[in-house]
């Protein structure tokens, strides 16, 4: 029987307190934000994408759950390297295995938030002339608090 | 005398089970549902296994009894909340049912364009919602009472706001399913119907846990369901005063709530029936009813006095983590209710190491997204306790925060670095 403690295992743990890459990437060329509003969960996903398609750097930023956080910083340091086709190919099961211990459907939807704004922010390209208007962070995109 | 949770705990089988971690189980989600007595099992299922048939149609032997079962489970309804008469109980499928019918039926007669209903922060959804579909469909608008520092409402504020705003409908909670808060429910509906108000009670929380006296009240509606106060689902009650209910339209059409009908239209049939449309639900309101026998057989006012010694203990013992928040009044301004927030830690984290170690509560916005954002949170974590609960499980319970605190802390462990792979 699968013990409910080992979602908390060291490597969860690890990626909550010591996220890769959890910060804002000022360079970003691909950006959207997705929230999961039962439980209040937000996470920005920030993307530079080289001309050959390519994901040269990968960053998230969010406030949540561990699971929604720690799930986020697997993600972000597991696309690092891989071409948009491959990024889009990348499948919500093999976003459940990356995590590791098994989740109930409740708690998948928090482990799925960062995997369905990376998906949308592969087209979600930063319009560098649309976010001058305040002081907010720079990752731009069409779809700030678009919630599917 | 005090209640003893260990002589009532063997009445209910569930609380024997272990969790999925197996650790026993300290149900304390009392707030969202309660458990059920074997005598409440026991009528249920005595109903199906003797004697159930449709209600108010078949001349036979089962139809009768079923029949007489089913209203005699009114006539218990009647005396646990001190109704007049048996015209004045109306069973619907629960609270949220209950308030959609006065909203539809009553509020559709009674408010207009421009017209206020008043409500509560603290309101669950199901009093709130309704209310914005009525402003939808007449053009009403709904006006919110704010807390005060110590989460609960300033009467004076109550009062200026009755005679400023002049709301047709006063609607409230007689307890907050997350703050826990007691509201004056006599004397705010005294100030309402001075103000010229009709008064909505939503007893949700209120009707499980307390004597409850609607004549002492004076509202006019009292709402609350049967899944809270140890019946089935699919039950609950609509409480109005007889010339309310009398004028008022029907809301859902259908079998048994009609007088004739005919190709060209209906006439509706007399109280209770007129609010009854369809199939009610009768072994639900046979297994209601026990659930009420069962609760005063125990006594309302020990129920009460040991939830309070249990809220006392674990508001006093939580307040005391670092980190730890309560959201509420102190424990002689509330019911058995502690919600609560641990600084840095989300409230889904803590109720799942709470679930590792048997301790069931609810976290999120526990249906109250208004009170929650008023009070700047996304979500909480609540225990709500019961007559079968014990000081031992309210032990667990702070142990358990007190772990998920040094557990998720951020900073509080030595993490090992992720080092940064090449771009």
């Amino acid at each position: 029987m699968p013990n409910e403690q080992d979602i908390y295992e060291e490597h969860v743990l690890d990626h909550y307190e010591d996220p890769y890459h959890r910060g804002e990437l000022a360079t970003a060329t691909h950006a959207d934000e997705g929230k999961n509003p039962l439980c209040g969960d937000v996470i920005q996903v920030m993307l530079r994408l080289d001309r050959d398609g390519k994901i040269e750097e990968a960053w998230f930023e969010g406030e949540g759950c561990v699971i929604s956080q720690a799930s986020a910083s697997m993600l972000v340091e597991a696309i690092e390297g891989k071409t948009v086709e491959e990024a889009k190919e990348f499948t919500a099961n093999e976003m459940l295995e990356l995590f590791g211990p098994q989740l109930t459907p409740n708690r998948q939807k928090c482990c799925l938030l960062s995997w369905r704004v990376l998906q949308s922010a592969l087209h979600a390209p930063v319009d560098d002339s649309a976010d001058d208007d305040d002081a907010g962070p720079s990752f731009g995109g069409p779809s700030l608090s678009e919630e599917s | 005398m005090p209640l003893d949770p260990q002589q009532i705990r063997p009445d209910f089988p569930i609380l024997e089970r272990k969790s999925a971690s197996g650790a026993p189980l300290a149900f304390l989600d009392n707030a969202a549902s309660a458990q059920r007595p074997q005598v409440v099992i026991d009528a249920i299922s005595d109903c199906y296994q003797r004697y159930y048939a449709n209600v108010h149609r078949g001349i036979h032997t089962l139809s009768e009894e079923s029949t007489a079962a089913y209203e005699a489970a009114r006539e218990t309804t009647r005396q646990f909340i001190g109704a007049r008469s048996q015209t004045e109980i109306v069973f619907a499928a629960g609270t949220t049912a209950a308030i959609n019918t006065v909203a539809h039926s009553w509020g559709g007669e009674n408010l207009a364009a421009g017209d206020v209903v008043l409500l509560t922060i603290a309101e669950h959804h199901a009093n709130i919602v309704p209310w914005h579909q009525l402003a939808e469909r007449t053009g009403c608008r709904v006006e919110f009472l704010p807390l005060r520092e110590d989460f609960t409402i300033d009467d004076a504020v109550v009062q200026a706001k009755l005679e400023s705003l002049r709301p047709k409908l006063f609607s409230f909670a007689s307890c907050s399913n997350v703050l826990g808060t007691n509201f004056p429910v006599a004397q705010w509906t005294t100030m309402a119907h001075a103000a010229g108000a009709t008064v909505l009670v939503d007893a949700a929380q209120g009707a499980p846990h307390q004597a409850i006296d609607v004549q002492q009240w004076d509202a006019d509606f009292v709402v609350f369901s049967g899944h809270k106060l140890c019946g089935p689902t699919g039950i609950g009650v609509l409480y109005g005063k007889e010339t309310l209910l009398d004028a008022m339209p029907p809301f859902l059409g259908g079998g048994g709530m009609i007088d004739r009908v005919t190709t060209e239209g209906f006439s509706p049939t007399g109280l209770p029936e007129k609010f009854e449309a369809g199939t009610p639900p009768i072994t639900e309101a046979i297994g209601l009813a026990a659930a009420m026998r069962y609760l005063q057989s125990v006594g309302m006012d020990n129920i009460q006095a040991h939830e309070h010694l249990l809220c006392q203990a674990a508001d006093a013992a939580l307040r005391e983590i670092e980190g730890v928040q309560i959201l509420g009044p102190t424990p002689d301004k509330k019911a058995g209710i502690v919600s609560f927030t641990v600084d840095g830690i989300h409230a889904h984290d803590i109720a799942q190491w709470l679930d590792t170690r048997g301790v069931a509560v609810r976290a999120g916005h526990h249906c109250a997204m208004p009170l929650h954002d008023s009070v700047g949170k996304t979500a909480s974590t609540r225990a709500s306790f019961y007559l079968y609960n014990t000081l031992e499980e309210v032990d667990r319970l702070v142990q358990a925060v007190n772990e998920a605190r040094d557990k998720f802390m951020r900073g509080g462990r030595r993490r090992r670095r992720r080092s940064p792979s090449p771009a």
